[in-house]
């Protein structure tokens, strides 16, 4: 698995980020700070959203991107940060389509003004 | 995160300046860490100056333990360069190779019969002195120099500029003889044995490499070494 950071898809997400804020939208940022295993994103990934829960990027393969999204609503309306821990047994990857198990650790912040 | 802070790591990166963006998880509180010279981090805990100089070598985010709880330094790396003295046969080969490694590649020749559009078509060409050259395209950590003329009116400004920076690789090409020359006029520039251990000269791994391609497999596979493993690359140079 390629694990470099995937630096200029992460200028798209900030941009966009950036965007948003500017249009006058509450953003949240998502960055994944920790994986153990073999995780689908490496650490340094990261996610924006808006607050209807439109996102850009990707912190994971696609499994947890909707738990993300809607803790990423609540740090816009609250604006505390928060760390997030996903971690996913072989048996429950498989389930979910995932190949590979592993955990992975998602920080959650509002973008301020 | 505070918006300026997101605004200035934006312009950051559209000026290709590495940077640490550095959070406290415990909190949120955030700064930017900024490389300054070859030493570190200014106006900042030592350690945590060392981490984030260390993340942008290894192009590597990770969290380290301070009094403040763990910090997590994400890195923001501009992308990988490799800057090419002489439009040379050699050049022709190494340019679509370092190209697919992910490389942008920037070739320099004053010699504009050599450093032709032609003959390098979609490739950034600079016709200008190497010194003048490096001095716009600002070589960084990020950035690799190889020297390929054996013309020390060409070679020997590039490799100064380059010496006097951040790359993280620098060959040039010639026998052990012609290094030996170079770093004896090089000595007479005022560089030492510990820049001279920058250099890789004769450029590229032993691989008794013969054709233009092979030497730019040997010269791409030394520069991988020195951006993926810099402790063991280092002392290779050395010896």
């Amino acid at each position: 698995m390629n694990s470099e950071p995937m630096t200029d898809v992460s200028a798209d997400i900030l941009a966009t980020a950036l965007d948003w804020k500017q249009a006058g939208k509450g953003v949240a940022l998502a960055t994944v700070v920790t994986t153990w295993g073999s995780a689908p994103r490496p650490v340094g990934s990261q996610l924006a959203v808006d607050d209807e829960g439109k996102f850009i990027g990707s912190v994971s393969g696609g499994c947890i991107e909707g738990a993300v999204v809607t803790e990423a609503l609540d740090a816009i309306a609250d604006g505390k940060p928060r760390m997030l821990d996903f971690g996913v047994s072989d048996a429950q990857a498989w389930e979910v389509g995932l190949a590979c198990g592993g955990k992975i650790q998602v920080y959650v912040e509002r973008l301020d003004s | 995160m505070k918006r300026e802070i997101l605004e200035q790591l934006q312009a950051d990166r559209a000026e290709q300046r590495p940077v640490v963006l550095a959070t406290f998880l415990k909190t949120g509180e955030q700064r930017l860490l900024y490389l300054v010279g070859k030493k570190g981090l200014k106006d900042i805990d030592p350690r945590i100056g060392e981490a984030a100089r260390a993340a942008l070598i290894e192009d590597k985010p990770r969290t380290i333990e301070t009094e403040k709880g763990p910090l997590f330094l994400n890195v923001f790396n501009p992308p990988l360069r490799l800057i090419l003295v002489g439009a040379v046969h050699i050049a022709q080969a190494l340019v679509p190779m370092a190209q697919l490694a992910g490389y942008e590649v920037i070739v320099i020749d004053p010699r504009s019969a050599f450093g032709s559009i032609e003959r390098f078509p979609g490739v950034q060409l600079s016709n200008d002195w190497p010194d003048e050259a490096m001095e716009k395209l600002r070589p960084d950590l990020r950035t690799a120099l190889v020297t390929l003329t054996h013309d020390p009116k060409i070679d020997d400004p590039a490799l100064i500029a380059g010496l006097k920076s951040d790359v993280f690789y620098i060959g040039a090409l010639g026998s052990k003889k012609t290094h030996a020359a170079r770093i004896e006029r090089l000595t007479d520039a005022g560089f030492e044995v510990d820049d001279f251990a920058r250099i890789h000269g004769p450029v590229g791994l032993s691989i008794g490499a013969k054709s233009p391609a092979e030497i730019s497999i040997s010269i791409l596979a030394q520069m991988t070494a020195a951006l993926r493993q810099p402790a063991a690359s280092a002392s290779s140079a050395a010896a």
